[in-house]
């Protein structure tokens, strides 16, 4: 079959032609995670005639994925993802190369791998994976195609694609801080409609074949988000104004992508703490004996001079025994997170919390307007 | 004064309701207190906050009829 006859429907349409189909056909794409959403990227993508596929999954198939999981049947039971879905892919386009990588990212893998292609696709299913495909394709100016799914809705992007005068967003402009495992729920804990995923690895599909063709404009500085119950899609508008740490490969090196279990479960809700205003916090700073404790990330401005210590929450669980036993004062951005970071140090310490009600935004409004 | 404050994801299980109307907050910081008030569990949560479905990072003025979403991160896949 001449290759021709075989993409004539998409050559056809208007601002396509061979030139377009020969883009797809040059273009080297990573598919990152064979499950949900890998299965309906993997299938659109051999079906455009994309050249050469890169696909990535350590898991093997197992009968709780076949809602899902399309590509699998059940005769594949127990085999490894990235086999059973190459002979697919093999089988649905044998004009296009497949190369498979039996195994998951991490660390050690990741640049390598993902410095041979030209787009990535993100279709994996935990936090860890997500931050370091982020992190390394910042680090290696490579574009990628965002997807996740939790419940009944799901999300998807384009990341890091370069735009004329615009600095590229990526995802810790959406969630600089990688939350922990437990923190959200996945897929096994919270179930997932099979179709949900369909749909979002579809609309990953199709940004990734606008990137590669360059047709129409890809869904740059937004997060469009689908909820399969309302069927509503709200795109949100993105910016890249919050501080962000710099990527470098020092930073994927020495960061901890496999963070692990600052368990939430424990109910803080019913610890009393006590809020208090700007005015009290000004009599509390300049006594010696009240500790003043910063909760904001290291990356957060401004910074400050009256703290007397500086614990990021996503760390503070783990340091709380630095803490000195006498009242502490805590501090950040709004006030939101020093609720949660006084209820654990009471908890933890029997000291007296307190909260700066408003953060350093109220605390510098007052202080400017006096 | 009405804001609707919509619900994603994960934030939604704790609201158990995807959309509430608030009245008589006059920015996202004051809102985000009420919030916190009647949701204390959204304390602890990560999410990013948007008015009129753009993304915000600072305490934004709010008005009548102004939509508010709270966007938490999913992971599954």
């Amino acid at each position: 079959m001449h290759s021709n006859d075989r993409y004539i429907r998409q050559i056809i349409l208007p601002g396509f032609g061979n030139a377009t189909q020969d883009k797809l056909g040059q273009a080297k794409v990573l598919i990152v995670g064979m499950g949900g959403l890998g299965c309906p990227v993997l299938q659109y993508l051999v079906g455009a005639g994309i050249g050469t596929i890169g696909i990535m999954d350590g898991d093997t198939i197992s009968k709780s994925n076949l809602h899902r999981q399309l590509l699998f049947e059940e005769k594949d039971l127990g085999q490894l993802k990235v086999a059973v879905a190459a002979n697919k892919a093999r089988a649905q386009n044998s004009l296009i190369q497949i190369i498979e990588y039996s195994f998951a990212i991490n660390k050690n893998n990741a640049i390598k791998i993902i410095e041979g292609y030209d787009l990535i696709i993100d279709a994996t299913d935990n936090f860890s994976a997500k931050y370091l495909i982020n992190d390394v394709c910042v680090w290696l100016n490579k574009p990628f195609v965002f997807g996740a799914v939790s419940g009944y809705e799901g999300q998807v992007a384009v990341f890091n694609a370069a735009q004329a005068g615009i600095m590229p967003i990526h995802y810790r402009h959406l969630f600089p801080v990688q939350p922990a495992d437990n923190e959200i729920a996945s897929c096994e804990e919270t179930g997932v409609i099979g179709v949900l995923p369909g749909i979002i690895g579809t609309m990953q599909a199709a940004e990734a074949i606008k990137l590669i063709t360059g047709l129409g404009n890809p869904l740059a500085n937004k997060l469009l988000t689908y909820n399969f119950l309302t069927a509503q899609w709200f795109g949100f508008e993105i910016n890249s104004s919050i501080e962000v740490p710099l990527i470098n490969d020092q930073f994927i090196r020495t960061n901890n992508y496999e963070v692990n279990c600052h368990s939430l479960e424990e109910d803080l809700d019913d610890i009393d703490i006590d809020e208090i205003e700007v005015s009290r916090f000004l009599d509390l700073k300049s006594d010696s004996n009240v500790f003043i404790l910063d909760v904001r990330e290291l990356h957060e401005y401004p910074t400050i001079n009256f703290s007397d210590a500086q614990i990021p929450m996503s760390v503070l669980k783990e340091s709380i025994h630095e803490l000195p036993n006498q009242p502490i004062c805590v501090i950040c951005h709004q006030g939101i997170r020093s609720v949660y970071a006084a209820q654990l140090i009471k908890l933890h310490k029997q000291v007296e919390a307190y909260s700066l009600k408003g953060g350093l935004t109220a605390y510098f409004n007052k202080v400017s307007n006096e | 004064m009405e804001i609707e404050v919509i619900f994603f994801g994960s934030i939604t299980d704790i609201t158990n309701t995807s959309q509430v109307v608030v009245s008589g907050c006059m920015d996202t910081q004051s809102l985000m207190h009420e919030l916190i008030n009647r949701y204390p569990s959204i304390a602890s949560k990560k999410y990013f906050v948007a008015v009129n479905q753009k993304m915000i990072q600072d305490n934004t003025p709010l008005k009548t009829g102004d939509s508010v979403a709270l966007m938490p991160p999913f992971s599954g896949g």
